[in-house]
């Protein structure tokens, strides 16, 4: 079997303290709707608790929505952590509020592209299966 | 992707996997699970140096309707397990998406407060991206599990089909959870799943509809003829608030101390190995049919044709096209 004929699988979850999931859920089903393997993590994540998922589940992609503003430190935790547990080949991606600056530096750490209200649901899935096909072929070579 | 991460990418984990494994490493663990799920042939490669050391934890299937309370059920027991020491491994499965093929895997959600327990690995699959059946599979990542050196593992699955039922025949022991008022019971005693049991567990016993569920069970063992000492417990539990789920695992424990003392547990695991090679070898004849003689191919085009065609006509073409191509080229 070929490796890029796998389904892809990501782990979104919702970090943070703030009220609903809804949001979440949406990509979730429009993950799923891509054909790929969502692994729902559910509410109230911490940083800690999404890389073990992340890693168990061996993920190709972890997708967070954050609208709590915590951007700024959540995404590089989670990054950073999940480098350390031997997944530095997971991408990283989400979305939420936040400024195109905060986009900019949080890419110069390795943060994956982040989606903000005014982006499609389409452009999530292309962006993950573009950038996992990617990267599971940097893995192969 | 900055360098950083690229050349992270390189180093994918999967070095000396079953010594890291075996070493409790969760990543190597979880690869190797993949390795398995997806029907890899390293994953058969590397079976050979660990076969030995299998069959020491303790399978447990849950199975049940949707809804039923399996995953809360699923983390009762498991903190159950925990508070003596014991180290757990789950695999909790849901079904793909039939349009997509793609799969919502939710079960974590309920088991979060065991996320940071470094003594539970948990593992979502999905029923179609798994190749070889779903049974061959959950066995192989349970099979890991053991490797990991879990003491319990508990198989979740949802019992509406063939395959989840097949997944809970193949453990040393299945519970299946009913519940009140979830009108899949019906349903879930038609998929065959009522044969499986050996415990009944009515969750929700908090909700109406208790007594009721519990004599609709009853009526059908004794519809079944089962005797009275052969047949499965019925333990009531609410999973949500923990009630009834130490009686529920004491339980658990004496019959399988009952079964591994009289040689049940063995002649179990005998025959479940029988039924896992015949799924094993229809897994690899298939694969060899279809894909390696690419016959999958020639069924495609002999059907594109638009030729009008029979299909047993068409059924022995492609068997004799395979046991032609198999003698030119020796066995598989
Ligand atoms: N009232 C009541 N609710 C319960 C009980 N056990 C579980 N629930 C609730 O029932 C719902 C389903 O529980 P799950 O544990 O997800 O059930 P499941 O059988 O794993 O569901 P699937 O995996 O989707 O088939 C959740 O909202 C639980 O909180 C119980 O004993 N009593
Ligand atoms: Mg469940």
């Amino acid at each position: 079997m070929q490796a890029s004929e796998q389904p892809i699988r990501v782990l979104v979850a919702k970090p943070g303290l703030d009220g609903h999931d809804r949001g979440a859920k949406v990509v979730a089903a429009a993950l799923r709707d891509a054909g790929m393997e969502v692994i729902y993590g559910g509410l109230h994540q911490t940083a800690d608790r999404i890389v073990e998922m992340a890693i168990q589940e061996d993920v190709d992609a972890v997708g967070l929505s954050i609208l709590s503003g915590a951007h700024m430190t959540l995404f590089p935790k989670v990054r950073a952590l999940l480098s350390e547990a031997g997944g530095g080949h997971i991408l990283l991606t989400g979305g939420g509020i936040i400024p195109q600056e905060d986009m900019d530096a949080l890419a110069e750490q390795g943060v994956g592209r982040l989606f903000g209200p005014g982006t499609t649901l389409q452009q999530l899935v292309d962006y993950i299966r573009d950038e996992v096909s990617n990267r599971r072929a940097a893995a192969r070579s | 992707m900055t360098a950083a991460t690229e050349a992270d990418a390189m180093v994918r984990p999967e070095r000396d996997l079953v010594a890291r494994v075996r070493a409790g490493e969760s990543i190597a663990c979880a690869r190797m699970m993949t390795w398995a799920e997806r029907g890899d042939a390293r994953f058969a490669a590397v079976y050979g140096e660990f076969e030995s050391e299998l069959g020491r934890a303790r399978r447990i299937g849950i199975t049940g309707p949707p809804g039923a309370g399996k995953s809360t059920l699923v983390e009762r027991l498991a903190t159950h397990w925990r508070a003596q020491e014991r180290t757990i491994g789950i695999v909790a499965v849901d079904p793909s998406s039939p349009f997509s093929g793609g799969a919502l895997l939710g079960d974590r959600v309920r088991m979060s407060s065991l996320a940071l327990d470094k003594g539970v690995f948990i593992r979502s699959m999905a029923t179609r991206g798994v190749f070889g059946g779903l049974a061959r599979a959950t066995d192989d990542l349970a099979d890991v599990l053991d490797l990991y050196d879990r003491d319990d593992i508990l198989l979740e699955t949802v019992g509406v089909g063939q395959s989840e039922v097949d997944v809970a025949r193949s453990t040393d022991l299945t519970l299946v959870v009913l519940h009140p008022g979830g009108g899949d019971t019906i349903q879930a005693m038609k998929a065959g799943l009522m044969e499986v049991a050996d415990v009944y567990v009515v969750n929700k016993a908090d909700m109406p509809g208790l007594e009721q569920l519990v004599h609709q069970l009853t009526d059908t063992l004794d519809v079944r003829d089962v005797p009275l000492d052969e047949r499965p417990p019925i333990l009531t539990t609410v999973a949500s608030s923990g009630e009834g789920v130490a009686e529920l695992a004491e339980r658990i424990d004496a019959l399988d101390a009952e079964r591994r003392a009289s040689g049940k547990r063995d002649a179990r695991r005998a025959a479940n190995l029988r039924l896992r090679v015949r799924r094993i070898v229809e897994g690899r004849l298939q694969h060899d049919i279809w894909q390696e003689s690419g016959l999958a191919r020639t069924l495609d085009e002999r059907v594109a044709d638009g030729r009008t065609l029979s299909a047993y006509g068409l059924a022995d073409e492609i068997l004799n096209a395979y046991r032609e191509r198999r003698n030119l080229e020796g066995p598989a």
